[in-house]
């Protein structure tokens, strides 16, 4: 499903991202850790070409995401994103939130763009806050009503920016088991996150990251047992130290 | 005091048989209609140029920052005569002709005042546009919107709401900077007040009324806007300034 071949990107002469190669199979969960710095959200963020990367190539479902025929609205609107920040628009409605990209970009009509948005509202528990605006919910609340935004362009996979990393302890978890019943229900995923227990859950893979080098790319069992690298092992003895 | 205070010459006729007071409500229309036509321009073209400024096109910065440049720093009143005397002899000699017979005076006191304004709410768009968080950009084209349906959608709306106060004073500037078309020979409330002070002599009378115009016209204008300012708060967010978060 996405493809990432030798990929490497500068900052000017800093070099964030370095021969970056892995794969996210359909209906793996990949879940990307490392300390920060370490290039994983810029990483993710390549794949649907939020980030622009210097050499390498990334597919998507085929489609190459650096090539210059691409049309990268076209490609974003199949790959959903969840950021730590959660950016709903704040001057629109949940409802709003939810239909608006339906509407406009898949030319969905306006009652069957609530409706759809409405469902997965449900889905995430928050159907009663579908009239409020994103400024009246928690963090976890706005947290999930984005990924029921994204959910709502029907996309082929997911990817996820440290989607609990700007929320009170209190409220990782109800976001958390949203994206558990994503990924057990077969959806392909990627997910940058330090939230270890979700990766021993669900995840297929474990990919650490370290100075813009992928360091281990395993199985999760293989990377929770006995990780291979020293730097790996440092960070997740920190990590899970409490 | 001396002066010799005399409100009846409001009703007196004038010259040309209109009433004093005739005078100053077609003053008093013609600057009603300069600035809201250069209100209007100056909206468009504002908006235009303030998104260009936050583009990632270097041409389009460049011609957006240079627009800036050059209108806030000449002063209005010579923007105006450049407009009404130099411009038509640039263009080619038809329309430069046409221009200077034809096209109304009002036109082209719009077109200085409006493109003048226009820079000043640029600056204003532009610093809206850069308040808000690159994710509020990231999620809107994540969700697949264009560049230019992340703007229409997601980021103009917030930028408007953030500096509608800045530009509701520049709305206020814009009825008390059109004064100054009299000196081009616009016929609107200033220069009608200069004209009775001529005939009349009523200086205090003619000045009081005039004051009072001017500040009831921006003060319209302030509570128009600020009617729109409540009718758009965004509920939940308790300064419009937070853009997010």
């Amino acid at each position: 499903m996405i493809e990432i071949n030798n990929v490497s990107k500068w900052y000017g002469d800093f070099r964030v991202l370095t021969e970056c190669t892995t794969r996210v199979a359909a209906g793996e969960v990949v879940v990307v850790c490392g300390p920060s710095g370490s290039g994983k959200s810029t990483l993710i963020k390549c794949v649907n070409a939020l980030e622009p990367f210097n050499e390498g190539s990334i597919t998507v479902d085929g489609t190459s995401v650096g090539a210059r025929g691409t049309s990268l609205p076209k490609l974003r609107a199949r790959v959903g994103m969840v950021f730590q920040h959660f950016e709903l628009f704040p001057h629109m409605s949940i409802t709003d939130n939810l239909a608006i990209a339906q509407i406009k970009v898949l030319g969905r009509g306006r009652d069957e763009a609530r409706q759809k948005g409405l469902a997965l509202l449900d889905r995430v528990g928050l159907k009663a806050h579908a009239d409020k605006f994103p400024g009246q919910l928690s963090g976890g609340q706005q947290q999930r009503v984005a990924i029921a935004r994204a959910l709502a362009m029907d996309p082929i996979c997911m990817l996820f920016d440290e989607p609990t990393s700007a929320l009170d302890p209190e409220m990782i978890n109800e976001v958390l088991d949203v994206m558990v019943e994503l990924a057990q229900e077969g959806m392909t995923m990627m997910c940058v996150t330090h939230e270890m227990g979700f990766a021993r859950k669900v995840a297929s893979r474990v990919i650490f990251m370290d100075h813009g080098h992928i360091v281990e790319d395993d199985d999760k069992d293989a990377f929770f047992g006995n990780p291979r690298s020293e730097r790996a092992r440092q960070f997740l003895d920190k990590i899970l130290q409490h | 005091m001396n002066y010799h205070w005399n409100w009846q010459f409001f009703l007196q006729q004038t010259d040309d048989g209109l009433r004093y007071y005739e005078w100053i409500l077609s003053g008093l229309g013609w600057t009603t209609l300069v600035s809201l036509g250069a209100l209007a321009l100056a909206l468009i073209v504002g908006s235009v140029l303030g998104v260009m400024r936050t583009t990632e096109r270097r041409a389009l910065v460049l011609i957006g920052d240079s627009y800036v440049d050059l209108f806030r720093n000449i002063p209005l009143i010579v923007q105006l005569f450049l407009w009404f005397f130099v411009v038509p002899e640039l263009l080619p000699e038809a329309i430069g002709l046409w221009v200077k017979q034809e096209l109304p005076y009002v036109a082209t006191a719009i077109v200085g005042l409006g493109l003048y304004t226009a820079a000043r709410i640029a600056e204003q768009v532009k610093s809206g546009i850069q308040s808000l968080s690159r994710g509020q950009r990231n999620a809107g084209l994540a969700l697949g919107f264009t560049e230019w349906q992340t703007y229409r959608y997601v980021r103009l709306p917030m930028a408007y709401r953030i500096v509608l106060p800045a530009l509701t004073s520049e709305a206020m500037n814009v009825f008390k900077n059109s004064s100054v078309t009299y000196a081009v020979g616009m016929l609107e409330l200033y220069f009608q007040y200069k004209q009775i002070i001529e005939k009349t002599s009523q200086v205090l009378e003619i000045t009081l009324v005039v004051t009072l115009l001017y500040v009831t016209l921006a003060f319209t204008m302030n509570r128009l806007l600020g009617w729109v300012e409540r009718r758009t708060r965004v509920p939940g967010l308790i300064a419009a300034g937070q853009g997010g978060h």
